[in-house]
């Protein structure tokens, strides 16, 4: 009798801060993901099992994020914003470079890339920011919060790696949004954005230029970047209403598709479980995004509100910008595909936002206002 | 934003922020959904007949590798046409019975056969592998009469990089060879993978590697239909590649050639520059190799070869091999000491023939010592004591400081190798490097004692010859340092305009001109009656110049034969010069191993190459061997 009402109170509390919600959207999303894996990886080097061991070292994470009071995860926001920024700095001045960009620090025995921590530092510190000055906001710290966020965005957008850089951005943008920065202010800054685009263009480098020609007409570069989107849009297209079924995909398993666990993984998904696969996958995001908004909605203090909402707009982010340019109509920037492209860094990232969540959620009761 | 704090109306309006949001995600998963029902079902077969006959190739057609010239335009390294044999493995049925039935018409051996499956292991299907290389016009003629039993084998022109020059200037061109793990990844750091499709050669040294991405041209490609068989039925598309740029090289070929043949058997390096620009006019690593045997992939026993060799004809001795400068140190130190304040010119020693420090005596080359020896004397009869007394007065703290703003112990950036790693440092001596060099505490302590012998160019000093060169231009040039390089403009073949490299001054360093003078006169006196007054005998012009000789040191406990010992006990033979003295406009140092005293064997060479670029003089003959040369006068 001791035994199991002990162990039943261990266990309750150990689930005490579990979202189940949350908890089996992603786990849904993270089997298709498996299974994806699997197909891809099928006929080279075969990595489901290593990514199985990825997302139970995310989980472990994530539960214990989940577990740390908002207030806990208040601590971390300058600390972990400052390190991130130190850090980029470092890799600006004496990172290593892999594929053409300098994203990398060596610390030893292994690779650190700071532009991920930034994509949690980034969230964190701005809502801790406006917390700070809730009682007396004024438009000025709109202002700063934006220098906070432009500077580890241009560092890491000079690095080059744009999708890091517009994950973080947007990351940062949305704690903005969400804090109220006025329409006036936003609309403006669309304007000017539009009329700047000409300026941005010419900033853009090379290869980010050619990507964005490609786009509007992949046959341009037919060798290069136009040559993967055109094979994830045949891939994609040919897979129908229904999709060519599991392991199934010619694309996949004729080498057509390049990066195919990776940033390509959709490609590969679509073309085996075609528009009713992508349906279901649709579904499942827009489930997690909606959960994500309904703890924000329900969240007790500001920083809660913001962090909340701008960890549910980032995976929404994440989600469309991928799938966006696998589909041909975004330009690629080599995100990946949250919770089913191959890759440990990011999924421990997007657990800890799914963690922060969680904490969010379950610790509100426990403020008291 | 009202100064008046709501809470509530805070919480709402972050609700209605939400919802906007939310609206706006519903939105873009909208679109997303429209893109899919778009591909998915209204263009459905259209991309089921793409994915169902995908099979439109592109077949990359690759640039012609661009040229590279001397100054005078003199071709380097070009590209020739021709024919291969190559098989299409998605045409053919039986791959191995293919090539047995090919080898009985035309001479295919094994190598042939290795790397045609190495080859296969990496290729895409459509594409073609060559099973053979330079058919002769012979091959061609009985292959095309039995084409008919061959599907997917054909004979095809292919491009071939030729260096016309052979053996000369190798070490400064480098050569191609194919592509390996190692270069794709480089070739993916770059971004540069699209436009390496069908390519399989690339730079691996040399100039070939540093102006790969200008030499490479870009990829063309041709759209090809094929049917289930995987043959070609028709092309629908042709996008021509574009050559690679050209290389102009301010290297002077000619010049190089009589240097290389100076050289004769014995190794070393020469590095001439021309100050006011620091273009490189010639640079020479002895012995050296043919850079065409690697055109075609090196065979084994060559590779062994070459590799193997004792004397390392591999090695870039230019900018890898670092040396002790031995007294060609000595003019930089004196300078360093005029710039200093520690010494003035007329200030004169007199030398005993030795100097003691503590209870180690430092020997002069002279019994007996110079006698009264001013800063002019010390450079032109090459005296130690002098230079022993001055380093110690100096510290090595100093003396490190003046020669690492001149270059010494640092790579000059040269325009050779993939990256900066392709160069050798060399050592500038210091404290500092002292620290990092050694791990026990009583090894990382400098003692002054070990200030002395750098004095005379000795002790740790090692620097490459091109950082000798480097040094003697800028004291050449008055103080102002460039960059040594050697492509001089690179020619755009899109709109042949030429793009130059403009050389900019690295720094100043804005020597006095009283003492550049002392230095500049006492240099012209080591030609005109110093040590290098025999090998300048006779000069019509008016040069500065410096020799120099590094000792080489034994390997104890090495076996060896009594022949073998002289060979490799000689000390190194140096030696500085620029010219004409009052203009320079070619700067040098030379460097032959185990050659003895500096104005032996390396102050002629200097001697040649002044001579040849001033006056337009061809040596008489080849270089003379300095066997059993009389040694006269052991003064170096």
């Amino acid at each position: 009798m001791d035994i199991t009402s002990t162990l039943k109170r261990w266990w309750l509390n150990a689930i005490a801060h579990i979202d189940f919600p949350l908890l089996l959207i992603t786990a849904a999303i993270m089997l298709i993901g498996l299974a994806t894996v699997n197909s891809a990886t099928i006929d080279s080097a075969h990595r489901m099992l290593s990514q199985a061991g990825n997302m139970g070292f995310a989980l472990v994470i994530m539960w214990l994020v989940s577990r740390m009071p908002p207030q806990k995860l208040m601590n971390f926001a300058v600390p972990l914003y400052i390190l991130g920024v130190i850090l980029l700095i470092a890799v600006f001045l004496f990172g290593i470079k892999v594929n053409g960009a300098r994203r990398w620090l060596s610390i030893g025995i292994t690779r650190i890339q700071p532009s991920e921590i930034l994509k949690i530092a980034m969230p964190l510190m701005l809502a801790w920011y406006f917390q700070k000055y809730e009682a007396t906001l004024k438009l000025k710290h709109y202002a700063i919060a934006a220098l906070l966020l432009v500077v580890p965005f241009g560092l890491i957008a000079k690095q080059p790696d744009l999708g890091t850089a517009l994950l973080v951005g947007g990351a940062g943008f949305f704690v903005i949004f969400f804090a109220g920065l006025p329409w006036k202010v936003i609309i403006g800054l669309g304007a000017a954005g539009a009329a700047a685009a000409p300026l941005l263009w010419h900033a853009l480098h090379d290869y980010q230029q050619k990507r964005i020609l490609t786009l509007i007409d992949p046959t341009t570069d037919p060798l290069g970047s136009g040559y993967h989107i055109i094979q994830s849009t045949i891939a994609i297209g040919s897979g129908g209403l229904v999709g060519k079924g599991y392991l199934n995909g010619t694309q996949t398993h004729l080498e057509f598709i390049p990066e195919k666990h990776t940033d390509f993984i959709f490609a590969v998904y679509s073309e085996e479980w075609g528009l009713l696969g992508n349906l279901l996958l649709l579904f499942l995001y827009t489930l997690l995004v909606a959960r994500g908004m309904m703890i924000a909605s329900a969240a007790p203090t500001l920083f809660s509100r913001l962090l909340a909402g701008a960890i549910s707009l980032n995976l929404f982010t994440y989600a469309f910008i991928n799938m966006g340019m696998v589909s041909g109509i975004l330009p690629v920037v080599g995100v990946p595909l949250p919770f089913m492209s191959y890759g440990g860094t990011a999924l421990v990232t997007l657990f800890l936002g799914i963690g922060m969540l969680m904490s969010i959620h379950t610790h509100r009761m426990l403020v008291k206002k | 934003m009202g100064d008046f704090h709501n809470p509530e109306g805070d919480v709402d309006r972050f609700r209605f922020r939400i919802g906007f949001a939310a609206v706006v995600v519903l939105l873009a998963f909208g679109l997303l959904l429209g893109r899919f029902v778009w591909l998915q079902v209204i263009q459905h077969d259209f991309y089921q007949t793409r994915a169902e006959d995908n099979r439109i190739a592109l077949i990359p057609i690759v640039p012609n590798r661009g040229v590279i010239t001397d100054r005078h335009g003199i071709v380097l390294a070009h590209n020739y046409s021709a024919f291969t044999l190559e098989i299409t493995p998605s045409q053919t049925g039986n791959l191995e019975a293919t090539i047995d039935a090919l080898a009985e018409i035309i001479d295919i051996q094994a190598k042939d056969r290795k790397r045609f499956k190495r080859l296969l292991d990496e290729a895409k299907n459509f594409e073609s592998i060559p099973i053979r290389t330079r058919l002769s016009d012979a091959e061609v003629a009985i292959f095309a009469a039995q084409r008919f039993r061959f599907p997917g084998v054909e004979v095809k022109a292919r491009l071939f990089r030729q260096y016309p020059m052979g053996k000369v200037a190798s070490h400064a061109l480098g050569y191609i060879g194919r592509i390996t793990d190692r270069d794709l990844k480089w070739i993916e750091e770059a971004e540069k993978q699209a436009n390496y499709k069908g390519t399989d050669h690339i730079g691996k040294n040399g100039l070939e590697q540093h102006y790969e991405f200008e030499l490479h041209g870009e990829t063309g490609y041709e759209q090809v239909e094929i049917d289930a068989g995987g043959r070609a039925l028709r092309s629908l598309k042709r996008i021509p590649p574009v050559s690679g740029n050209n290389l102009q090289l301010t290297l002077d070929i000619k010049l190089q050639e009589i240097t290389e043949k100076a050289f004769g058997e014995r190794k070393g390096s020469l590095v001439a520059i021309d100050p006011a620009t620091g273009g490189i006019l010639a640079l020479v690593s002895n012995p050296t190799y043919d850079p065409n045997l690697f055109v075609d992939g090196i065979s084994p026993e060559n590779w062994k070869e070459l590799n193997d060799h004792p004397d390392k004809p591999m090695v870039n001795r230019a900018i890898n091999g670092a040396y002790p400068p031995g007294s060609t140190f000595k003019p930089f130190m004196a300078l360093a000491a005029l710039e200093s304040g520690k010494r003035t010119a007329q200030q004169a020693i007199s030398d005993p023939g030795f100097f003691t420090f503590g209870n180690h005596t430092f020997r002069d080359d002279k019994k007996g010592g110079h006698g009264s020896v001013d800063m002019y004397k010390s450079i032109v009869h090459s005296c130690d004591t002098y230079y022993y007394m001055l380093a110690n007065d100096m510290g090595i703290d100093n003396i490190s400081k003046f020669m690492g703003q001149l270059g010494f112990g640092q790579r000059t950036g040269v325009d050779l190798g993939k990256d900066e790693f392709s160069e050798s440092k060399g050592v500038l001596p210091s404290q500092e490097w002292k620290k990092q060099r050694f791990k026990k505490p009583e090894q990382q302590k400098w003692y002054a004692g070990e200030t002395i012998s750098i004095g005379i160019g000795q002790g740790y000093n090692a620097y490459t010859p091109i950082q000798l060169a480097q040094a003697t231009a800028t004291l050449a040039n008055n103080g102002v340092m460039f960059r040594p390089h050697l492509v001089r403009h690179i020619v755009d073949t899109r709109t042949s305009e030429k793009r130059a490299i403009e050389p900019k001054p690295i720094r100043d360093l804005q020597w006095k001109e009283k003492n550049l003078e002392v230095i500049h006169r006492s240099m012209l006196g080591v030609i005109k009656e110093g040590t290098g007054n025999r090998a300048f005998a006779g000069a019509p012009y008016l040069a500065g110049g410096k020799t120099g000789t590094a000792q080489v040191y034994s390997l104890k406990g090495a076996e060896y034969k009594a022949s073998a010992v002289k060979q490799h006990l000689r000390d190194h033979a140096l030696f500085i010069a620029y010219a004409p003295i009052d203009k320079p406009t070619i700067a040098l140092a030379v460097l032959v191993e185990n050659g003895g005293f500096g104005a032996q064997s390396a102050a002629p060479i200097a001697r040649m190459v002044l001579d040849y670029y001033l006056l337009g003089k061809l040596p008489a003959g080849a270089a003379p061997e300095d066997s059993e040369a009389v040694e006269e006068d052991p003064e170096e």
